[in-house]
């Protein structure tokens, strides 16, 4: 069984972390992936940086700008990755815009992230619809979940229809927004997070956009399987680097 | 229809919305509705109305007699530079205000490179007291200042990019993320035929009105509808598709492209898209876009900031692709000396951007008796500076 399918049934509230690739240097990336493990992070999606990110804030296009500035490509990301599974056994995730991936391939980047236990790959530009007509047959020949996301906007009978072709977890975009914005949620954020939880989907929900502390990680997680947490961490590891990784942990998990 | 769009928003292999979910019921209510829309005789009589009204159009199809005898061939001029602000650009951002009426929208956003669209939509903006913001790269900002001023003089706020390259593809990425931030009352003015479908096939419907009047204006003038050729630059595209749009099916009409090679298209510093493009994605859509091996994707440059774009629509990728249009590229000193002479022959002073289709004229040789129109898509009050840093004037 997939990693992300397995972690899902267990029975606790998931906290996954968002991280650009090779921020705030080029070779940071496998130990923060095996930090963040061994303190106690459930799924970590891996940011592949790209140049024109159009649904990420400051803080993401920052550190993806930065990362590409290191050198990083989709090459260096796979060779760093060559051996994550000698030492990492969570859900990984790849996070990352459609173009690089067109451009390595669809069919020869996904062979590569079975090669290396890739668990699932999250593209927001990449349209459920063409994903269904066009990649679907070749995600899941290399063992890949594909995951989408939905937003308050998002009809209900577009949601059934991302749930009838998900088969890992929906991704829940807290609110209208790129990533990094919010302060906290508010009524309608709740409210939102009732409804979807009360549609009973198939697939489980995970929240991202907007979480940054214990308490907005409790307020999702209230509603939702996991949240996800990415500008606060990067800003974390701009100003602390990759060694105070259970700094930031052991406060949303407290 | 070969090289028009297709029922499903594409051109050939490209166009398509590739769009995060939360951009989806934005650009899926425009998808929805704009071609109802547009064919609502309400909306076309006020939109052509204000064309006429407000805009100065039909624009005058002018027999460039001096510019012709010199390169022995019939040129035509189509003179969008005479259109109020300057530009092609306000055709369709006329269109685009009634539409966002239409659709219940009380905030304007747009992105802005030369600032041309960006004074097109505060204009519009300004016209239906409508809230505008423009979206401009920092270092646009700075190189095209007399444009922020009237911007601003029309009451539209002018936000900085600040990411990136720092310039229109930049400030692009900012509306988009407004967009995504503002989901519910905000209408975004794309000022070409980029973005995600419906944009291309929207812009391109808006900007048709070009060929409209050039096929009744020279059956006037020589007694036939169809040149021999057109011609025009392309940044994104926009005066390009509606100059070439009545004549796409009609391979009669030869289409020529002429894109902006910079310092020359391989100095590292081109907007040459189609020379040195690749097939991928930029701000939604599925097109030629310069980028790295890697996907990353490159800082363009050109003397003229309208064409200062690493990218072209779909359509223009499918008019490539087929071989349906010649695509030329031209460096920023031929521009340049081509503006100049259409000062000094016709007492014309073109926008940069158009100054490359001008440049045409210098590589390729017509016929006496061919009939060639070339859309002269602005004029050359914002460039005055550039031109006189140039020719030291
Ligand atoms: C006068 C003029 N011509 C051409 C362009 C290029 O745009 P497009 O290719 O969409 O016509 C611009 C863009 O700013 C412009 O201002």
């Amino acid at each position: 069984m997939n990693r992300i399918n397995q972690k899902l049934k267990e029975n606790k509230k998931l906290l996954s972390i968002y991280f650009s690739a090779g921020f705030p240097k080029l070779d940071d990336t496998v130990s923060i992936i095996e930090n963040l493990e061994k303190n106690g992070v459930d799924m970590i999606e891996i940011g592949l940086p790209f140049s024109d990110p159009l649904a990420d804030g400051p803080t993401i296009q920052a550190s993806s700008t930065q990362a590409l500035k290191n050198g990083m490509t989709t090459n260096v990301l796979f060779n760093q990755l060559k051996d994550i599974r000698k030492t990492v056994s969570i859900p990984l995730i790849l996070m990352g815009y459609f173009n690089p991936m067109l451009q390595y391939g669809v069919e020869a980047f996904c062979k590569k992230c079975q090669d290396i236990g890739i668990d699932g790959l999250i593209i927001p530009d990449l349209p459920v619809d063409v994903y269904n007509e066009k990649y679907k047959a070749i995600f899941e020949k290399y063992g890949l979940i594909n995951v989408f996301l939905i937003t308050p906007q998002t009809s209900v009978e577009r949601i059934n229809f991302i749930d009838s072709i998900s088969n890992g977890f929906i991704y829940m975009v807290s609110s209208a927004s790129v990533t990094g914005s919010s302060s906290g949620f508010g009524e309608a954020q709740t409210n939102y997070f009732k409804r979807i939880a009360d549609m009973n989907l198939k697939n489980p929900q995970i929240i991202g956009f907007g979480i940054s502390d214990s308490e907005t990680f409790k307020q999702a997680t209230k509603y939702a399987k996991g949240a996800i947490i990415g500008s606060a961490f990067i800003k974390h590891l701009k100003s602390e680097g990759v060694t105070k990784i259970n700094n930031f942990t052991s406060l949303i998990l407290r | 229809m070969k090289y028009n769009i297709n029922n499903k928003g594409y051109y050939g292999d490209f166009g398509g919305a590739y769009i995060p979910e939360m951009l989806y019921p934005n650009v899926e209510e425009l998808r929805l509705n704009y071609l109802k829309v547009m064919q609502e005789p309400s909306f076309k009589e006020e939109f052509n109305q204000l064309l006429k009204d407000y805009v100065g159009r039909p624009s005058p199809l002018y027999f460039a007699k001096r510019l012709s005898k010199k390169y022995n061939t019939k040129i035509y001029l189509k003179r969008e530079d005479l259109n109020h602000t300057g530009a092609h650009k306000i055709n369709n951002t006329i269109g685009q205000i009634l539409m966002a009426q239409r659709l219940g929208k009380k905030r304007i956003i747009a992105e802005t490179g030369a600032g041309q669209h960006g004074v097109a939509t505060a204009t519009v903006c300004a016209l239906m007291g409508m809230e505008c913001i423009v979206y401009m790269g920092e270092i646009d900002i700075a190189r095209q200042a007399p444009n922020v001023a009237r911007m601003k003089m029309l009451g539209a706020k002018v936000v900085p990019a600040l990411s990136g390259s720092k310039t229109l593809k930049d400030a692009t990425n900012e509306a988009i993320r407004d967009w995504i931030n503002n989901p519910v009352d905000t209408h975004y003015i794309i000022g070409s035929v980029v973005g995600p479908h419906p944009y291309p096939d929207m812009v391109a419907r808006f900007q048709a009105v070009v060929s409209e009047e050039i096929q009744w204006q020279l059956q006037e003038k020589e007694g036939k509808s169809t040149p021999d050729y057109v011609i025009a630059c392309v940044g994104g595209g926009s005066n390009a598709a509606g100059a070439y749009y009545h004549y796409l099916e009609n391979t009669n009409v030869n289409l020529i492209a002429v894109e902006a090679a910079g310092k020359g298209v391989n100095s590292g510093k081109s907007a040459a898209t189609s020379a040195l493009g690749k097939e991928g994605i930029i701000h939604g859509s599925k097109t030629l876009l310069m980028q790295t091996n890697d996907g990353q994707i490159t800082e363009p440059y050109s003397i003229s900031a309208g064409l200062d774009y690493p990218g072209v629509g779909p359509m223009h990728a499918h008019l490539f692709k087929t071989g349906r249009a010649e695509f030329v590229s031209v460096t920023d000193d031929q521009a340049m000396t081509a503006g100049l002479e259409l000062c000094e022959l016709e007492g014309i002073i073109p926008a940069i951007e158009s100054s490359h289709a001008l440049a045409v004229f210098g590589h390729k040789t017509f016929k006496p008796d061919d009939i060639v129109v070339l859309s002269l898509s602005g004029r050359g009050d914002k460039d005055l500076d550039t031109y006189i840093n140039h020719f030291k004037l």
